[in-house]
């Protein structure tokens, strides 16, 4: 089986300026990720804020384009952003936002705005009836797509962009935090919807978020973040159960779950990570509980430690096991 | 929940409510929209007809002249009437003028960014910075007069005050919001521009046409008060105001009259336009 999508080597830089007359300095946002989404597979994307995910979002769905490395979506690259054809390709991958309010078109009634997709792309049918069958599939009335965005609440707001999201039958979503932003019951309401659709038409799904909960609620496979370098990546289950990586230790250990406490607690010093300042060798050694001399000086690259499971460490790579035994 | 109520078409036509000043500004420009639109049919005398036994008459003084005569005995009421139509086809031409070149020129520089961006803010700040009165001068000395040219010269007016609007607000629109949501559904630049970000600006565009239409009446005046704006025969609001000074003292009603025009056209616009932006937003009221 192909890959739906496949991020190969991809890295993104942006150039900040301090001040007036502040010196140009290259920030690398994303540095070198490689991740595949296999279809009907849900890939989660964890980091804190400042990590890249989500630009590594925006560089999977082509709104931009990667400095270094390709994006091949479904065998072909992903053409330049703003051209016919990568226009063409937004009816088989879409995207729902972490501000539905912002999303949406706040001076149209919400099922014009469902149905648009359906016009951009020029698609014949009854548009009026794909609109009220995509809310209903949201859970949301016909009543519902008469009102005004600011007229609903923000539950409803998400629904309505994953119903506009889902309209044209795509084949990968990109979730960027679509939850953040709701209250507590209703993100587990909006997830269970992720789920639901998800699993109903045999989704490609990137979900970015900085909730480990709600990660592991969706995703099958999860990707950590750390600075623009994904330092930890593996099954959902295996995540969860064991984490190798220290920083996905520390994370998980942060996270609350019910029942005893299977892993100690791990608390993190220093300062939080700041892609404008990124340490030399492994960028996770200051804050690091069990960094070596040779962290500061060399970064370990991605590898595997165990069956579909990969790290990005010193302690973990198979010489340093040699050693230690 | 009244939105919705909107929404959906009413069965019976039903006057939106508004406060008696809008109703009066409303009025006011219907009023003056019909004087001008039946011109012809209603002014009493051609108004360049002289009638030199009945010279300086004043207002309310004989049914043949309401409101009185001026120097050369012409009919200030049909001089009125007149000047209202070509007055309005001036503000009116030159507003639409400017606010679409100044709009389309904002979305060009907001779209294509960079050399064309600094292209239009070179310019928007070229016509800031110029005089716009000596512009006017200078081309309409060299160019000598018409209506056309004169409409098309103030259609060069305020264009870039809707320009900068327009550049700014779409820019922040494509940064944050639900213009970066339409583009990623795939909508042409065309569609996110025109179906989305013009409506969702428009509130702010019409407010700053109500602001620019009194200022290119006033323009307009001026011009014709300096002499360079409509010659003679031909007449206007300001063409009247600027041939009435030298009675001002011995017959201030020919100067009277179309001043007041101004004053009331004026503020009906900006009166309307104000309770228009309101209006024109979903989320208010």
């Amino acid at each position: 089986m192909s890959a739906l999508l496949d991020l190969h080597d991809i890295a993104r830089s942006y150039v900040t300026r301090k001040g007036l007359f502040g010196q140009r300095k290259l920030v690398r946002a994303v540095d070198g990720i490689s991740l595949t989404v296999n279809p009907g597979e849900t890939l989660g994307i964890v980091g804190e804020s400042g990590s890249g995910k989500s630009t590594l979002g925006r560089m999977a769905l082509g709104l931009e384009t990667p400095d270094e490395g390709h994006v091949t979506f479904d065998g072909a690259p992903m053409p330049s952003h703003g051209t016919p054809a990568w226009r063409a390709l937004r009816r088989q991958m879409q995207m729902v936002f972490q501000d539905p309010l912002g999303a949406l078109d706040r001076r149209l009634p919400v099922i014009e705005q469902i149905i648009e997709p359906l016009i951009i792309h020029g698609i014949d049918g009854d548009h009026r009836r794909a609109g009220l069958t995509a809310l209903s599939a949201v859970g949301l009335s016909a009543d519902h797509g008469l009102r005004y965005p600011h007229e609903l609440s923000g539950g409803q707001r998400q629904r309505v962009v994953i119903a506009r999201a889902l309209i044209t039958d795509p084949r990968l979503l990109v979730c960027d935090e679509p939850v953040s932003a709701l209250d507590v019951s209703i993100q587990a309401q909006v997830v269970n919807l992720l789920i639901d659709l998800q699993a109903a038409r045999g989704l490609g799904m990137v979900f970015i978020s900085h909730d480990l909960r709600v990660v592991r609620q969706i995703a099958a496979r999860v990707a950590v973040m750390y600075l623009g370098r994904v330092v930890e990546e593996a099954a959902a289950t295996d995540l969860f159960r064991a984490p190798q990586h220290p920083y996905t230790r520390a994370l998980v250990s942060a996270a609350p779950s019910p029942g005893p406490r299977r892993i100690e607690r791990v608390i993190l010093t220093g300062e939080p990570p700041n892609p404008a300042a990124r340490p030399t060798g492994c960028a996770f050694h200051p804050r690091c509980p069990v960094a070596l001399p040779r962290c500061r000086t060399e970064a370990p690259a991605l590898s595997r430690i165990a069956p579909g499971h990969a790290a990005a460490c010193h302690l973990l790579s198979p010489a340093a096991k040699v050693a230690a035994r | 929940m009244t939105d919705i109520a909107n929404a959906t078409p009413a069965p019976a036509l039903r006057l939106p409510r508004m406060p008696w000043y809008v109703a009066f500004g409303m009025g006011w420009i219907i009023f003056v929209l019909a004087v001008a639109l039946l011109a012809d049919v209603i002014t009493p005398y051609v108004f360049t007809a002289m009638d030199l036994k009945y010279r300086l008459v004043p207002p309310f003084q004989t049914w043949a002249h309401p409101l009185g005569t001026d120097e050369l005995g012409r009919d200030v009421l049909s001089r009125l009437i007149v000047s209202i139509r070509i007055s309005l086809l001036i503000a009116f031409g030159a507003t639409v003028i400017s606010a679409v070149l100044g709009t389309t020129l904002g979305f060009l520089a907001a779209h294509f960014r960079g050399i064309v961006e600094q292209a239009v803010l070179m310019l928007a700040d070229f016509q800031a910075a110029l005089p716009f009165l000596i512009l006017a001068l200078s081309v309409l000395a060299f160019f000598g007069n018409s209506l056309p040219l004169l409409i098309g010269l103030m259609g060069l007016y305020g264009w870039e005050r809707y320009a900068r609007i327009a550049r700014g607000l779409a820019i922040s629109a494509s940064a944050q919001g639900y213009a970066t949501a339409i583009t990623q559904l795939g909508a042409t630049p065309q569609r996110v521009y025109l179906r989305h970000i013009l409506p969702n600006i428009a509130s702010t565009l019409i407010v700053s046409m109500t602001l620019i239409f009194p200022e290119v009446i006033l323009l307009e005046s001026g011009l014709s008060f300096l002499g360079l704006g409509v010659q003679p025969p031909m007449t206007s609001l300001g063409n009247m105001v600027g041939y009435g000074r030298e009675y001002i003292t011995r017959a201030a009603w020919i100067m009277l009259c179309p001043a007041t025009v101004i004053v009331l056209t004026t503020l009906a616009v900006s009166l309307v336009g104000d309770w228009l932006r309101d209006r024109l937003d979903p989320t208010l009221g």
